[in-house]
Parts: structure tokens; C-alpha cells; sequence
């Protein structure tokens, strides 16, 4: 009645009742469908995985999002702090579009702003601004934002009177995509070699685990200063970037190969990889689409809970200052604002992009927590 | 049990040798010579100059550099010197080594000390509000980055007043006494041991916690509980005793992770590390300063890797190394 392959249920031979109780008996039980089952069971992973979500797209339409570009400064308007959402003004009145007041100076050494209350501007939506380009398109539209000369900052500004809420969204770009280029580098790697190394043994599995011995047992961050050390300080923003992507994944992929390959280790002993040696297949090719295969469930939860320590690395580099320059806006580079006392104790929306930083953090370990409950082929179903 | 700690000795030479020949190379292939910045620094003098290029052979290609580097490590226990604080590399790495050892173990006293009586509760009371409340913590604490937790601290200090923003000591610290000396130092670092041992607790808590459950499930739980013990004995005598065992090994691994983790704890919060060290040294090309701070940061993380074998080993009967 059941076919073994699809497990679907021929719905003639049935009568209504015993198919309901049957499609209960049998859910899905393609890999997917199991997973998909194990996962939905978890609400933290599920919000895991929705604000990364919101987050990358906000990354993607970056442009679109910001009221503000990346550079564009109001050096008149240096640490104005939030700017503060009104729909009731002054006289009481309710206004139907909310509104903001203009700034107005109080004290220009200390930076001390207040609402000019004789100005409203409303926020409109869908401004004409700052010309971009999104995927290929010249657009000059913004989602929100307000007329000149007024000026809508949600997370305050910074030094040269630059939007944080608009920074924050582009150093989104370069902030959350570390990760996921880093892991796409240093898990091609590792798993590739990892596996040369578990399937040949011998002097090449020799060199390269006393290779990756000698990156780890430097401690994360001077290695990664060292070697970030052999770059000029004053490179290009771009190339800078490759080069802290190519660093953070050089150090991921020491311990990823050495994990990779004890698997390797393990699954090659099994027959179907003796098979495929008696049947002739290149032995590249037996490591390729034999072996890695079995080793996805770990590989998938590694990468996911790998992406924090890429953020966190570009984070600690440009925090330093050795990582991406200005005018470039990244999470780090933002931070690293805050580590004056002064200015963080005046204005302490210089932490905003820290809370985006811990909240990216927090996301991607509830997904990966789910991800390994989901995966975990040990689990009773 | 003799012979593997001699061989795992042993091995830590190719290793270290493997570090020190690795960072030499990265270094020597960084932009800028450190040799002309020194000739062209007014305060270093010709003789202190004249006498590295002889010891150290500053002229010569990197490979020979490395060869007397190394020398002088072994003949004398020499690490050279470094140029931007005019003083010699061991004296400056042994101070702030001890500066960042203290503050990571005084983290690891704190994780440790509030995470096994929490995990043991949070197991024992499982599902509880305080159960679900450290559970929502050891999340929190696990994922929050520590540039940002100490950017908050600091934020905190300087709101509140009550602890001091960064640094190691008052400024009159010389003219405390014995205890004002010991109650100040602990007054600067309860921020930096704070920011730094909070992930290693909630991992440790959360550890504890799934241990202690799985050996609550065991049968032998069961017979202790049968047999009319009170709860607390079984608990502590029984259950707590063996689900603590996976955790030697971690105490082990948990202080090599501090060491590297504290390096951004002292960079944020100006604490007189190693880890600030390396950093200024790097920025200032002082070569045999970085070369130092990076063999030492390994060696330690290596020696703690070792004991926590060892203490594996000693702990767990089942585990034999021939």
C-alpha cells in the first residue's frame, strides 16, 4: 500500500480515516523532511534564524534601508545623540505622520544638542536621496527619512556627524559576510585536505597535522595580529578585507581539518568505501563524494557556530585599528570609537553596533544549538 | 603514566620550534625594517646597536637572525631586547606574564567558583524559574563578545564611580599598606576577571548542569536513594562526585582559552598584560618583544593542553597511555 521509496499513500485503497492515521504513522521521511521536523521543534533556533534573516537582507539592501550614506557627514552635528520620534507637538496637537523637531545647539564643547521646536519635519516615506546603486540599479529612493535640513538619526551620530543607524547597516555588509565567505574558504579547505590527510595517511597526513599542531598552539589573536602584521597598514579597503577573511580562515581551518580527518579516520573502514576502491574510482574522487558526504550533519552545525569567531575576528582587528580603515564603516571599526572613555561615557550610542554585534552572536549560536538537535542522527524519532 | 609525560615533554620541542621558526618568518615578512627605525631612533645607542648586530646578527638574511635568536635563547636564556621600551624582552615578559596570569586566574577561580554550584541547582532543580533564569544567562553570557562586555564594564565604571576605569593600580598604590596593596588590586580586577570569566562559566555551568542530569538518571542514584539516604548525600556524595569527572579535563583546556582570551580583556580595559604587550610591541616592530610574547603565549597554552591530559589521564582509570 506504502510505496517503499516515496512513502506516499495510494489514496484509492484507503478509507478516509485509516489514510489520516496512516500519513500520521509515516511523516515525510525524506532527509530534509526529518530535519525540517526536528528543527521547526526548537522556537530559539527558529528566532535564530529569522533575525540572521532580517539581518542579511538588511545587509543586502543596505543602501535602500539607510536615510543616509555610508560617508555622508554633518560635521555641525558631531554626536548628536537618537533622534527622538514626536506625533504630538508642542502645542499638543496630534499630527498625523510622526515628525522630528530640528537640532539645535546648546553647548558646542560639550556637544550638548536640544529639540528646536519651531521646526517639524515629518518622516516621509520613500524620500527621494543619496544616489546608489542596488543590484545593478541606480535608485536614489530611501525607505524613510526627512527634508533638509532636518535630520533623522535613530542610533545617534558619531564624530563628523555621521548617521550610526545608516553605518551600522552598510558595516553590516562587511561585518556579516566575513563569516560566511571565511567558513566557504576555510571548510573547502579543510574538508579537502582533512580528508587527503584521514584517507592517505602517511607522510602527508605527517606534515600537514604537524602543521596545523603549530597554528594551534598559538593562541587565536596573536597569530592572527602576526600574521596580520606581514600586510601594510594603509591597504585599499578591499583587499584589506580579503586579507582578514584570508587570515580568520587560515586559523578556522587548522582545527577543521584535524576534526575532518579523525572522521575520515573512521569512515574509510567501512565497505562502501572498499567497494568503491574495488570498483576502480579515482581516490579523489571515493573522498569527494564517498566520505565528505559523511561527515555534512557535523560539518553543517560546525560551520554554523564557526561564523560568530570570523565576526568576532574582524571585529577584534578593526577594534585595534589594523583591521578596516575609514572612511569604511564595520562593526569593529564603529566600536573602536568607544574606546575613548570620554566619548563613551557622553554618548553611549557608540555601542549600538556592539548590541548588533552580540545579537548577530546569539542568533547564529541559537541556530547552530537547533541545527545539532536537528541533525543529531543518535536522536530517538 | 611516567614515560607519556616524558614523551608528551618530548614533543613539545619540535612544536615550539615549529612556533618560533613559523612567527619568525611572518615577522621577517612584514613591510617596514626594524633595523634602520632603530638606527634612526636618537635614544637607542650605537653601542646598544653594535652589540645586537653582533649578538643577533641584524644584517644577516632572516634564517641566520633565527639561528642566533634561538642560540641565545638556549645558551643564556637571552630572549634580546626590545627597543621600544629599552629593556631586555625576558624581564618585561616575565612582569606581564604574571600580570596575565593573575587575572586569569582569578577568572577561572570566578567561573569556577559560581558555575558548579549553579549547574549542580540548575540540575537538581531542573525546569525551575532558577533553572530556566541561569539557563537564559549562560546563553547570554556564552555569546556576548568580550570587546563589547568590556566596553559595557568600563561604561559602568565610569557612570557609577565604583570601580576603577581600567589599569592595574591606584595611583598611590606604592604608599599602601599590605592589605590596602592586596584590597586595591582586587578592586581592579574585579571588572577585567568579570568580563573574562563570564563565558567560561556559563559553559561550565551548562556542563555541569547536563552532567549531573545524566547521572541522576543512573541506577545506582536510584539504589543510594533506596537504601534511605538523605537527598543532599546522594547528591553530593553520589551523583555530584561522578558527573564532575569530565570536568577535570575542561579545567585543564578552560585556562588555555583564558589566556587567549584575556588578550582583548587587557587591550580594552588597559590591563598590563602580555597580550597589550605583544599588541604595542607589534605596532612598534619591536621584533624580538613580539617574538617573545607569542612563544611564551604558546608555550603557556601548550603546558596547559599537557596538564590537562595529565589530569584526564589521573582522573579517568579507563584511559591508559603506553
Amino acid at each position: 500500500m506504502t510505496s517503499i521509496i516515496t512513502g506516499a499513500v495510494a489514496p484509492m485503497e484507503l478509507p478516509a480515516e485509516l489514510e489520516a492515521a496512516e500519513q500520521i504513522a509515516r511523516p515525510p521521511q525524506s532527509p530534509w523532511g526529518i530535519f525540517w521536523r526536528e528543527f521547526k521543534k526548537s522556537p530559539v533556533a527558529l528566532a535564530g534564524g529569522a533575525i540572521l534573516a532580517v539581518f542579511y537582507l538588511g545587509a543586502l539592501f543596505a543602501p535602500f534601508l539607510a536615510p543616509y550614506g555610508m560617508e555622508s557627514q554633518s560635521r555641525e552635528l558631531s554626536w548628536a545623540p537618537p533622534t527622538r520620534i514626536h506625533f504630538i507637538d508642542a502645542e499638543g496637537r496630534l499630527h498625523g505622520r510622526p515628525f522630528v523637531y530640528g537640532h539645535r545647539m546648546v553647548s558646542l564643547a560639550a556637544k550638548r544638542y536640544a529639540e528646536d521646536q519651531s521646526v517639524v519635519f515629518p518622516i516621509r516615506f520613500l524620500p527621494r536621496g543619496e544616489p546608489y546603486r542596488l543590484l545593478g540599479v541606480r535608485l536614489d529612493r530611501h525607505v524613510f527619512g526627512v527634508d533638509q535640513p532636518g535630520r533623522i538619526f535613530l542610533f545617534g551620530a558619531d564624530l563628523y556627524g555621521r548617521d550610526t543607524f545608516s553605518r551600522i547597516l552598510y558595516g553590516s555588509r562587511i561585518s556579516l559576510t566575513v563569516g560566511i565567505l571565511g567558513i566557504a574558504i576555510s571548510f573547502t579547505f579543510g574538508l579537502l585536505l582533512g580528508g587527503i590527510a584521514g584517507f592517505f595517511g602517511g607522510v602527508t597526513d605527517t606534515i600537514m597535522m604537524r602543521l596545523t599542531e603549530v597554528l594551534m598552539s598559538i593562541p587565536g589573536l596573536y597569530l592572527i595580529l602576526a600574521l596580520r602584521s606581514v600586510f601594510p597598514d594603509d591597504m585599499p579597503s578591499d583587499r584589506m578585507y580579503m586579507a582578514i577573511v584570508g587570515i580568520l580562515s587560515l586559523i578556522v581551518w587548522a582545527s577543521l581539518s584535524r576534526i575532518i580527518r579523525g572522521m575520515v579516520l573512521s569512515i574509510r573502514q567501512n565497505e562502501f568505501v572498499t567497494a568503491a576502491r574495488a570498483l576502480g574510482m579515482n581516490r579523489l574522487r571515493i573522498i569527494v563524494r564517498h566520505i565528505l558526504p559523511n561527515t555534512l550533519s557535523f560539518t553543517i552545525v560546525a560551520a554554523t557556530i564557526s561564523v560568530p569567531g570570523y565576526i568576532l575576528g574582524e571585529v577584534a582587528l578593526s577594534f585595534l585599528g589594523v583591521g578596516i580603515q575609514e572612511p569604511q564603516a564595520s562593526w569593529g571599526l564603529m566600536l573602536s570609537q568607544a574606546q575613548n572613555v570620554s566619548v563613551l561615557q557622553r554618548f553611549s550610542w557608540v555601542l549600538a553596533p556592539g548590541y548588533f554585534i552580540f545579537i548577530t552572536v546569539l542568533a547564529f549560536n541559537f541556530l547552530g544549538d537547533g541545527l545539532r538537535d536537528a541533525l543529531d542522527p543518535r536522536k530517538v524519532r | 603514566m611516567r614515560s607519556y609525560i616524558l614523551r608528551r615533554f618530548l614533543h613539545l620541542i619540535p612544536i615550539l620550534l615549529g612556533i618560533s621558526l613559523l612567527s619568525f618568518f611572518v615577522i621577517q615578512l612584514a613591510p617596514g625594517n626594524f633595523l634602520t627605525l632603530m638606527k634612526a631612533d636618537p635614544q637607542v645607542s650605537k653601542q646598544k646597536i653594535a652589540e645586537m648586530e653582533r649578538k643577533f646578527g641584524l644584517d644577516r638574511p632572516w634564517p641566520v637572525q633565527y639561528g642566533l635568536w634561538l642560540k641565545n635563547i638556549v645558551l643564556h636564556f637571552d630572549f634580546g631586547y626590545s627597543f621600544a621600551n629599552k629593556r631586555p624582552v625576558g624581564a618585561l615578559i616575565r612582569e606581564r606574564l604574571a600580570n596575565t596570569l593573575l587575572l586569569s586566574l582569578t577568572a577561572m577561580v570566578l567561573a569556577w567558583g559560581l558555575a558548579l554550584p549553579l549547574g549542580i541547582i540548575s540540575a537538581v532543580r531542573q525546569y525551575s524559574w532558577i533553572d530556566k533564569l541561569s539557563s537564559f544567562f549562560a546563553f547570554l553570557g556564552l555569546s556576548i563578545p568580550s570587546v563589547f562586555f568590556a566596553l559595557l564594564m568600563i561604561l559602568f565604571a565610569a557612570k557609577t564611580g565604583w570601580f576603577p576605569i581600567g589599569g592595574m593600580e591606584s595611583l598611590d598604590y606604592d604608599s599602601l599598606g599590605f592589605w590596602g596593596k592586596v584590597g586595591d588590586r582586587l578592586h581592579h580586577l574585579a571588572l577585567p576577571a568579570l568580563v573574562l570569566g563570564t563565558g567560561p562559566m556559563a559553559g561550565h555551568m551548562r556542563q555541569m548542569r547536563g552532567n549531573l542530569l545524566d547521572v541522576l538518571r543512573m541506577d545506582y542514584v536510584t539504589t543510594a536513594r533506596s537504601k534511605g539516604l538523605s537527598e543532599s548525600k546522594v547528591i553530593l556524595r553520589h551523583a555530584v562526585r561522578n558527573a564532575i569527572n569530565p570536568l577535570i579535563t575542561i579545567f585543564g583546556y578552560s585556562l588555555a582559552s583564558l589566556l587567549s582570551g584575556a588578550f582583548l580583556v587587557e587591550v580594552v580595559m588597559a590591563w598590563p598584560g602580555l597580550g597589550r604587550l605583544t599588541v604595542d610591541a607589534l605596532f612598534a616592530r619591536d621584533l624580538y618583544l613580539v617574538m617573545g610574547g607569542v612563544v611564551m603565549a604558546a608555550t603557556i597554552l601548550i603546558i596547559s593542553n599537557l596538564i590537562a591530559d595529565i589530569m584526564l589521564a589521573l582522573a579517568d582509570p579507563r584511559i591508559t597511555y603506553s
